[in-house]
């Protein structure tokens, strides 16, 4: 089971002419996880999903999903991975029944017993047209088609951008239904850690077009601490480990560090740091993942 | 997938296949009238009276509906390629719905395939009924203008429609794929189109086979005159050669070389010897006067004219014979059709490797 990873990347890259939108991308997904791909704008969240979807094919390195390659002209990756893309686009003349005909005829493994079930309760007419639906509703189908195809892996590009704060809770109650029932490892991405904070344990941080993290949330907020300290003795506090972000005012610097040496000098003031510090640290400062020094801090 | 396809399809498939069903039934009652009217009186005019009178007054027959047809079977084709062709692709790039297409169960390749197919035989059967229909209408006319060879009349019959559709319908999917948005899409496959037509036409169609080259005997024939050319005056006679298409008709001597002036108004002096008869006017070729010559002249003068120019020169035809026309017919469509081969090939080449 946990040989092979619902996704996997090894030095991913893509180019569009002269620009990376995405670089050197290693990271390892496991089954059954609910992914949080969070990033500024334009950092590279939509070019990851879709190299893992197949709708673009790497520059360089690999990608795997369920290790397979999505490439793969016989497509043996497809069935595995739904793919809820960015404007959720769906056929505009068509009725809702007839996209779900449209899921039912394309695919070998199709369901949509659920996805009826739950249009109903949304009040969406199957007979309705796509194209007269409103956007949140829009969604709703589009979700609807990628869950009835139940597949293993869910890539879901900014899900809940369209959707309203009451329509957010239910994708997100309906997405943990389908994780609960049937194990679907999910990558959502959105760029307000907000929307995903309570139901993700998996995180991944792009930023200028780099992974900065991709890990567990318990583990990272295990592994980094916010520290406190008086600014005028910065020098005598001793090695802290890795500094991921510093501020400081006139009276003291605040850190945020990356496994901090067990054995601390008691100057500093230490406490947990939460999951919002840590994507903000990592977002604004892309360089912040690479080791740097308190003495650097202080002689600066 | 087959559903899928046929989902998308089935509203220009519709429009078509009403579309064809009144053009069918317009032609078909037209068409009866025409091929009654051949029978009744071109067929029968030996035994009656003259034979040009019912040609002419069949020709003239439906003259707006002979240049519609004509124009609807050339036009075809390009319609397939700018409306069927070009969206194939291009409108699910600008909608974004391939991403929801080609994230579902079946592969890209598959996908294309089904639509390639599906939407590909529509084309080439809509263009080949049309083609049918029209080859038929036209037969009466056909039968009496014996000119299925030229150009505007080859290119309007047979099976060559055939191959136009399928390779405008290939430039239409290839050129949605490569730009990826409808509007410059079907620009371009207007203009690859008309090009191919084009060169083909011009260049490559009178090399299919080398032309044959004719020497026949000058005459006073119907339509035979003197004609003035920008080098001067020269004999003309309309090629005897049915259903040919004739590239070069000269007449010329043993050597090669065109009757000078000089020559000619020694060989027929009553022909330039009116002061009222200018060269320039005295030109009668192909008019359709049976008095070949100039009006104020009586006939026997240029049956003099004719033979005394006939004992030095004569007329050489270079051209494709009429006996031709199903070989060019098969070349043409042959060319067409490989075209949107590779065209296909390249397509499914492009979307599995190039594509993203």
């Amino acid at each position: 089971m946990s040989n092979t990873a619902a996704l996997e990347a090894n030095g991913l890259g893509k180019r569009y002419r002269n620009t990376w939108a995405l670089q050197d991308c290693s990271l390892r997904l496991p089954e059954g996880r609910v992914a949080a791909l969070v990033g500024p704008n334009g950092a590279g969240k939509t070019t990851l999903l879709q190299l893992a979807a197949g709708l673009l094919s790497p520059t360089s390195g690999t990608v795997r999903t369920f290790g397979q390659p999505p490439d793969d002209a016989r497509a043996r990756s497809l069935p595995d991975v739904g793919f809820l893309a960015q404007d959720q686009p769906l056929y505009k003349n068509f009725s809702v029944r007839d996209l779900l005909r449209y899921g039912k005829h394309t695919n070998v493994r199709w369901n949509d017993t659920d996805a009826v079930r739950r249009l109903d309760a949304l009040g969406i007419a199957l007979d309705r047209k796509a194209g007269t639906l409103s956007g949140g509703q829009q969604t709703e189908v589009a979700l609807s088609l990628c869950l009835s195809k139940h597949p293993g892996l869910l890539l879901l590009d900014e899900p809940v951008s369209r959707l309203d704060p009451l329509a957010r809770v239910r994708f997100f109650s309906t997405l943990m239904d389908v994780v609960a029932s049937e194990g679907t490892t999910v990558v959502l991405s959105s760029h307000v850690l907000a929307d995903l904070e309570r139901v993700c344990d998996f995180v991944i941080i792009l930023s200028a077009s780099r992974v900065q993290i991709a890990q567990d949330i318990e583990e990272l907020l295990a592994s980094h601490k916010v520290m406190i300290g008086a600014h005028d003795d910065v020098s005598h506090l001793g090695a802290v480990g890795t500094v991921v972000r510093s501020s400081q005012t006139n009276r003291q610097i605040t850190l945020l560090v990356r496994e901090p040496p067990a054995v601390l000098n008691p100057l500093w003031d230490v406490r947990e740091a939460t999951l919002e510090e840590i994507v903000l640290a990592y977002i604004e400062d892309p360089t912040a993942g690479s080791a740097q020094r308190l003495q650097a801090l202080g002689s600066s | 997938m087959i559903w899928a396809s046929w989902r998308q399809f089935r509203v220009p498939a519709g429009i078509a296949a009403a579309a064809l069903v009144v053009v069918a039934i317009a032609l078909t009652i037209t068409g009866t009238h025409l091929a009654h009217l051949y029978d009744t009186t071109v067929a029968t005019c030996h035994a009656t009276s003259d034979c040009s009178a019912a040609k002419s007054a069949l020709l003239g027959t439906y003259g707006p509906l002979q240049n519609a047809a004509s124009a609807l079977l050339i036009a075809t084709p390009a319609a397939i390629g700018i409306f069927w062709g070009a969206p194939l692709l291009a409108r699910e790039f600008e909608m974004g719905t391939w991403r929801l297409a080609w994230t579902q169960g079946s592969s890209r390749s598959r996908w294309l395939g089904v639509r390639f197919a599906m939407i590909g035989f529509a084309s080439v059967a809509v263009a080949g009924l049309l083609s049918l229909l029209v080859t038929w209408w036209f037969s009466p006319i056909d039968e009496v203008n014996m000119n299925r060879l030229v150009p505007a009349v080859f290119d309007a019959r047979g099976i060559v429609a055939i191959g136009y559709a399928a390779f405008a319908f290939a430039v239409g999917v290839t050129a949605g794929l490569l730009i990826r948005r409808t509007l410059p899409a079907m620009a371009a496959t207007l203009g690859a189109f008309i090009g191919a037509r084009v060169a083909v036409a011009s260049w490559l169609r009178p090399h299919f086979m080398a032309p044959v080259k004719s020497v026949i005997a000058l005459h006073d024939v119907f339509g035979a005159g003197i004609q003035q050319t920008p080098t001067g005056l020269s004999y003309v006679q309309p090629a005897d050669v049915p259903n040919a298409w004739i590239f070069a008709n000269e007449v010329v001597n043993n050597a090669g070389q065109a009757p000078k002036v000089q020559f000619l108004q020694r060989a027929c002096p009553s022909m330039f010897s009116d002061p009222g008869a200018s060269p320039a006017n005295s030109g009668v070729g192909g008019t359709g006067t049976a008095t070949a010559g100039p009006t104020r002249n009586p006939n026997v003068n240029f049956s003099q004219c004719a033979a005394r120019v006939g004992a030095k020169f004569h007329e050489l035809v270079t051209y494709q014979p009429g006996s031709r026309y199903w070989a060019f017919q098969w070349y043409e469509t042959a060319i067409f059709v490989g075209a949107a081969i590779v065209l296909v090939a390249l397509s499914f080449w492009w979307i599995r490797r190039r594509l993203s």
